[in-house]
């Protein structure tokens, strides 16, 4: 008997997804994976996003159903597919990154909300509290089962989740990214919990793109990349330049592009940002942005990132704070009077707060200019609404069927190109990236990397937004990181001392106050 | 093996023809069961298709097509204006009021519409600065203004015999009546504003996506102002027109549930309820097919109260239409 066949009949697979693929109309969300999950194991899933991770977990919960031809197998048997009751009832469970828990009930509500323990028809309150009480016991939890869950913090909350899987006798739970909003105590408590599941032989498939997470949990890695399964790796073989190269599938230092930059005697201050507070979250944010440079906004979800980017272009108000550009100062309270000024944001939730879905891509890229292009009554100027259209979707290599195909029909990565090319046609000095490659496929993603550099080439402005440190660490010439609303601090490159994840991480979790 | 793919293969042409089904109805809207209903009418009773008669139900659904135009703008924001009724009957009371002024009567006109206007831009301040919610605040108004519309004749009716401008409620132009020539102008003037305008495209950016219009730079409380002003005017212009056609007005009874017509004239016609997708011209058929109906009805021999609860049921099957082709439209 080989090595690997005694591995193989020691670990007894409990999943295996057989040639799942999934498309969506012409485009293909996934393509002939195939993943083998062995109970007890913690399998961890990695891929950029939009490499089809999520996609394949909810083919796996039964959210969606697998084109023909792929099958879901567990304990070796075949299972019904597209189905989220009957996958649960097979014990799968999967706790998203949006935790799905109605804060105004009890841990033990929560926990069986759908599933309540009864006694003649009406909810047997006592026994949803005992039953809860021995869940959370077996997690080793300090809250009670009666405790509110608008009570709990973030990371107790996700225990909560991870109670509620357990209560429907779960054997494969599927955890997306479970860490992204935890502090480093909560996340240490998670892994305990993990720890204690596979234990008790629960198979876990993990999501995550925090390498240092995958190194410390994982059995086994699992890739998948461009909707496709790239290879899985065993725990001896992790290694971290292997994994990203078969994420990225290609070198990473191509990948990002960094180039013209001005030295650092021609700086010139572009927006310059004092005191910005919102009376909430924000205090006291201060921090100066130069032209042709590209500055990341580094931080924790929650951090206030994305509100202080917000205030800066007038979307909210600001209680005290001041703004010059090009030393002017602005007083800005609306997103028109920061458009007119030259500064340009671009939303990290391109569909709640960027694209007209049901209007054209023409319309949907013109929108900023229409009344600056308007003919006299303000009619509109469809001529050069198209010949900016046009432009811009060679300029930006938007694929679309045409100008007059709706924005909504298009896949992420070009929608967000569509909302990028609407930002440029103001012709902004200073531009706010909010996640900019936010659910968008590789090949756009470094597309838009080398639209950053072109911009920033040209002496642009960039205050660029993102919760992926790869990214940060390869486009940006500096990073900044917040933390409860304020600026922790600043992390600079220097020669021969590159830009470094873990001075990032550190000020971003506040490791550097302990 | 063989009969998987065949199977597949089945199912693959029925999803075909669905999504062509689909995107039919959403390109040709609600024509096809306008002409359907019309066909079925004449069938019924051969005098349906004449020319008096298709003159009769033209003029019928003027008014409602002058208010369904401006709800059509106020919908295509994602707004609602219950108010238009209760405004055309005010407009009314003071065009003939104001018709009775000796020598200055042809004022009447401006008048009635400009009282339009004025509760429209009320309500359009309310929704759009104070951020009331549209339903609260025309709801409100339709109460308040129908108390004004009673108070301008101390709740009775008004009459001018001698009305100055009853040609456009009973004249014509060419053989065509002024009614209809007044709703089409309304009808083409909206197309120019919502379709070659800027504003025209704020107003689908702003019902599509409110909060993305906002960062887009995209003045929507002015938008928002526009449309309520819009919807109000032509609710005083529909105010003179029921007046030229009656030679009186009377502030209880008149356009009384007429802003009912008018929101199922432009659901029937595919503009959505929850804004940013529609068109006037759907309006348009969407105010014929149910002054067709009303006719229709009449000529076949319905009774009042089967009319009601055909109406009423038509309203609901053209909402459960909108679903449809909202699916159609929706990808992924």
């Amino acid at each position: 008997m080989s090595a690997a066949a005694r591995i193989e009949a020691a670990q007894r697979p409990v999943l295996e997804m057989r040639h799942i693929s999934k498309t969506f109309g012409p485009a293909r969300a996934l393509q002939d994976v195939s993943l083998t999950v062995n109970a007890g194991e913690l399998h961890a899933l990695m891929g950029e996003n939009g490499a089809g991770k999520s996609t394949l977990m909810k083919v796996l919960s039964g959210a969606y159903r697998p084109d023909a031809g792929g099958e879901i197998l567990i304990d070796g048997i075949p299972v019904a597919t597209g189905d989220p009751i009957k996958a649960r009832a097979q014990g799968i469970a999967v706790i998203y990154q949006e935790l799905s828990l109605a804060p105004n009930l009890t841990v033990a509500q929560n926990i069986f909300l759908g599933n309540e323990p009864r006694r003649f028809g009406i909810v047997d309150r006592d026994q949803c509290n005992r039953r809860a009480g021995e869940i959370i016991e077996r997690l080793g939890v300090s809250f009670s089962a009666r405790a509110l869950v608008s009570s709990l913090s973030l990371g107790e909350r996700q225990l909560v989740e991870i109670a509620r899987a357990l209560s429907t006798s779960a054997r494969i739970i599927v955890m997306d990214e479970p860490t992204t909003s935890l502090t480093s105590r909560e996340t240490d408590r998670l892994f305990e919990v993990i720890a204690t599941l596979k234990a008790q032989g629960i198979a876990i498939i993990y999501i995550s793109h925090r390498m240092e997470e995958v190194y410390q949990l994982a059995d086994r890695v699992s890739v998948l990349r461009d909707s496709g399964y790239v290879g899985t790796l065993e725990r001896a073989d992790l290694n971290a330049s292997r994994l990203v190269s078969m994420m990225v599938g290609r070198d990473l230092s191509a990948f990002y592009k960094k180039d013209h930059r001005p030295p650092d005697s021609q700086r010139r201050v572009a927006l310059s940002v004092r005191g910005m507070s919102d009376g909430a979250l924000l205090k006291n944010c201060s921090f100066d942005l130069y032209h042709g440079e590209v500055l990341a906004l580094a931080g924790l979800v929650g951090s206030g990132r994305t509100e202080l980017a917000r205030l800066i272009f007038g979307a909210d108000r600001r209680t005290a704070g001041e703004l010059k550009l090009d030393g002017k100062p602005l007083a800005i309270a609306s997103p028109r009077e920061a458009l007119d000024a030259g500064i340009a944001y671009l939303t990290e939730d391109r569909k709640e707060l960027g694209l007209f879905l049901d209007m054209s891509i023409a319309d949907n890229i013109n929108m900023g200019v229409l009344a600056k292009d308007a003919r006299a009554g303000g009619f509109r100027d469809f001529t050069v609404a198209d010949r900016r259209a046009a432009k811009a979707i060679a300029d930006l290599s938007i694929r679309a069927r045409s100008a007059q195909a709706n924005a909504g029909s298009l896949s992420g990565g070009n929608q967000q190109k569509v909302l990028l090319a609407r930002l440029l046609e103001t012709e902004p000095k200073v531009v706010i990236l909010d996640e900019p490659t936010r659910g968008v496929d590789v090949g756009a993603k470094s597309e838009i990397y080398r639209l950053i550099d072109s911009l920033a080439g040209k002496g642009i402005a960039i205050l660029m937004i993102s919760s992926e440190l790869p990214e940060v660490i390869g486009v940006a010439d500096r990073v900044m990181v917040m933390r409860d609303g304020a600026i922790a601090g600043e992390v600079t490159a220097s020669e021969g001392k590159p830009l470094r994840q873990e001075e990032i991480m550190e000020l971003a979790t506040g490791a550097d106050q302990r | 093996m063989t009969d998987g793919s065949m199977v597949t293969k089945a199912a693959d042409q029925a999803a075909v023809r669905s999504r062509r089904l689909r995107t039919a109805f959403a390109a040709l809207g609600m024509l096809p069961v306008l002409i359907l209903l019309a066909v079925g009418f004449q069938f019924i009773n051969p005098r349906f298709l004449t020319g008096t008669n298709l003159l009769i139900v033209t003029q019928q659904s003027s008014i409602n097509i002058v208010l369904a135009a401006g709800m059509t703008f106020v919908i295509l924001t994602g707004g609602i204006d219950l108010s238009v009724g209760s405004i055309l009957a005010a407009s009314a009371m003071v065009a003939v009021l104001v018709s009775l002024v000796p020598d200055l009567g042809m004022l009447g006109i401006p008048a009635g519409i400009l009282m339009g206007l004025g509760f429209g831009v009320i309500n359009g301040l309310l929704v759009a600065y104070i951020r009331l919610p549209p339903f609260i605040v025309t709801l409100g108004s339709l109460t308040a203004v129908r108390g004004v519309a009673r108070l301008l004749g101390e709740d009775t009716t008004v009459f001018n015999s001698d009305l100055p401008f009853d040609f456009i409620g009973n004249g014509s132009l060419l053989g065509i009546p002024w009614l209809v020539i007044i709703a089409l102008t309304v009808v083409v003037l909206s197309w120019l504003v919502l379709k070659r305008t800027v504003l025209g495209t704020w107003i689908y950016a702003v019902g599509g996506n409110a909060e993305a219009a906002r960062l887009t730079g995209i003045k929507v409380p002015l938008v928002l102002l526009f449309v309520y002003g819009v919807s109000g005017l032509l609710a005083g212009l529909g105010g003179v027109m029921s007046a030229a056609r009656l030679y009186a007005a009377n502030g209880l009874q008149l356009g009384q549930s007429y802003e009912l017509d008018a929101i199922a004239a432009v659901i029937l016609g595919g503009t959505s309820f929850v804004g940013g997708v529609g068109s006037i011209w759907g309006t348009l058929i969407g105010g014929l097919i149910i002054a067709v109906l009303s006719n229709g009805l009449i000529l076949a021999g319905v009774s009042d109260i089967w009319q009601y609860i055909i109406k009423g049921l038509v309203i609901i099957v053209a909402v459960a239409l909108d679903r449809y082709r909202l699916q159609a439209g929706a990808r992924t």
